[in-house]
């Protein structure tokens, strides 16, 4: 157990070493730890923040479909009104169509029934005097009597 | 070990504990051990430089298996020198620390390779008669890096604090500034100053020798005879094992040592 020269050597060997760690093993190792934590802690950031557009984007979906639910419904609704409304205008229509057509009929029916009356009368009144004229073909003068076949011709009416 | 003499425990003792030395110059100072400093040296290359190969690769995407291990070992010693230092420690002391702690590791471990097959290969193989394999049980490896770690104390003192600011902390801590107390002060932080770098040192050495002479001891049962052999391989099984513990855990200590000295450095009172 004798201090010499060894110890000298060995300090010397010693001061290699811790140099040649501290100038080619610690930092390029060290340099890769640390860019692969901030690779991680990046890619980590990157997750979190995914998640949260995730998150923001299926509330806005929600939002946008709960929004175009809304726009149907009351579409829906709208449709249902207007045809109520149209089935109820088409009734009145039918119905105003339909009064229309029987006043007209019936002012038809009218005309005609005058009419046929009228010509009725008429047809009376000539076979009336035409009778008359036959019964009493001698004594009847047309003109003598014209005031009285007025008269039965006027009863007619 | 000498085949033309006759093999007594003291012999065989012996031959385990000495060096293999070259003389450099006149007087015992100029000694050099041989096989403490290569085997240290070959350990510190294959050790830093099988880690150097990796990080020479190191991706930040997906780590290979290797590159995980050494970032596994890394990230260890990062934490604890994180607790411990509170500038920044990516600089020196964290790189600093790993060394410490893979080249102590490394020669700890040599303790557990079969220490007579280790001395029949270098022997037999390599013609070398003394070799020690385990360098930490040199105490001049043990005292180099302690010693270091007392310089680079004493750097980094004077670096944060100033000349002025050190000798401040010299003559006016732990005690307070009255100039009656400065003697004693001073007297106090020199034992300090005396006994980091001892127990640092010794606190490994005696470890790690300790852990040697046992094995040694155990081998010399081996032999007495069949059942010498039998208890002797069982015992130093069992002691191997349990070295696996110590010298991680001294190689942890000492490391752990050398950072609290460093950040004691960095913080004044």
């Amino acid at each position: 157990m004798d201090i010499n020269f060894t110890l000298i050597s060995q300090a010397i060997a010693f001061s290699t070493f811790i140099w040649f760690t501290v100038k080619f093993v610690w930092p390029p190792l060290l340099r890769a730890i640390e860019e692969r934590q901030k690779t991680i802690a990046d890619g980590l950031a990157a997750g979190e923040r995914g998640k949260h557009e995730l998150e923001l984007a299926s509330q806005r979906s929600s939002e946008i479909l709960k929004e175009a639910k809304q726009q149907a419904s009351d579409i829906i609704h709208q449709a249902e009104k207007r045809a109520a409304e149209m089935v109820e205008e088409a009734k009145h229509t039918a119905k105003a169509e339909g009064e229309r057509i029987i006043t007209g009929a019936k002012a038809e029916i009218e005309h005609e029934v005058f009419s046929a009356k009228e010509m009725l009368r008429q047809h009376t009144a000539e076979l009336a005097v035409a009778g008359a004229s036959k019964i009493l073909r001698k004594e009847v003068d047309a003109k003598a009597h014209a005031e009285l076949l007025a008269s039965i011709e006027d009863d007619l009416k | 070990m000498a085949a033309d003499t006759e093999l007594t425990p003291t012999k065989y003792i012996d031959h385990h504990l000495t060096h293999l030395t070259v003389q450099l110059d006149e007087g015992s100072f100029w000694t050099l051990h041989v096989d403490t400093l290569v085997t240290s040296i070959l350990l510190a290359i294959l050790g830093i430089g099988c880690v150097w190969l990796v990080v020479r690769k190191a991706t930040p995407g997906v780590p290979s298996k290797r590159q995980a291990f050494v970032e596994l070992m890394m990230e260890f010693i990062d934490n604890e020198v994180k607790n411990t230092f509170h500038g920044n420690r990516h600089v020196f002391v964290a790189p600093t620390a790993l060394t410490i702690f893979i080249w102590v590791l490394l020669m700890n471990t040599m303790d557990i390779l079969p220490i007579d097959i280790m001395a029949w290969v270098t022997e037999n193989v390599f013609g070398l008669h003394y070799w020690k394999i385990v360098p930490t049980t040199d105490v001049n490896t043990t005292f180099a890096l302690a010693l270091s770690i007392w310089f680079l104390m004493i750097f980094f003192s004077v670096k944060v604090k100033g000349f002025g600011g050190w000798m401040h902390e010299l003559f006016c801590t732990p005690f307070g500034k009255n100039p009656l107390l400065w003697i004693l002060n001073l007297l106090f932080n020199f034992i300090e100053y005396v006994s980091k770098p001892l127990s640092h040192s010794l606190r490994l050495f005696g470890n790690i020798y300790a852990g040697e002479i046992i094995f040694l001891l155990l081998g010399m049962w081996a032999a007495t005879g069949v059942a010498g052999t039998f208890f002797g391989a069982i015992l130093g099984a069992g002691w191997a094992i349990f070295h696996i513990l110590i010298v991680t855990l001294q190689a942890f200590i000492f490391m752990m040592l050398a950072v609290v000295y460093i950040s004691m450095a960095h913080e004044s009172h």
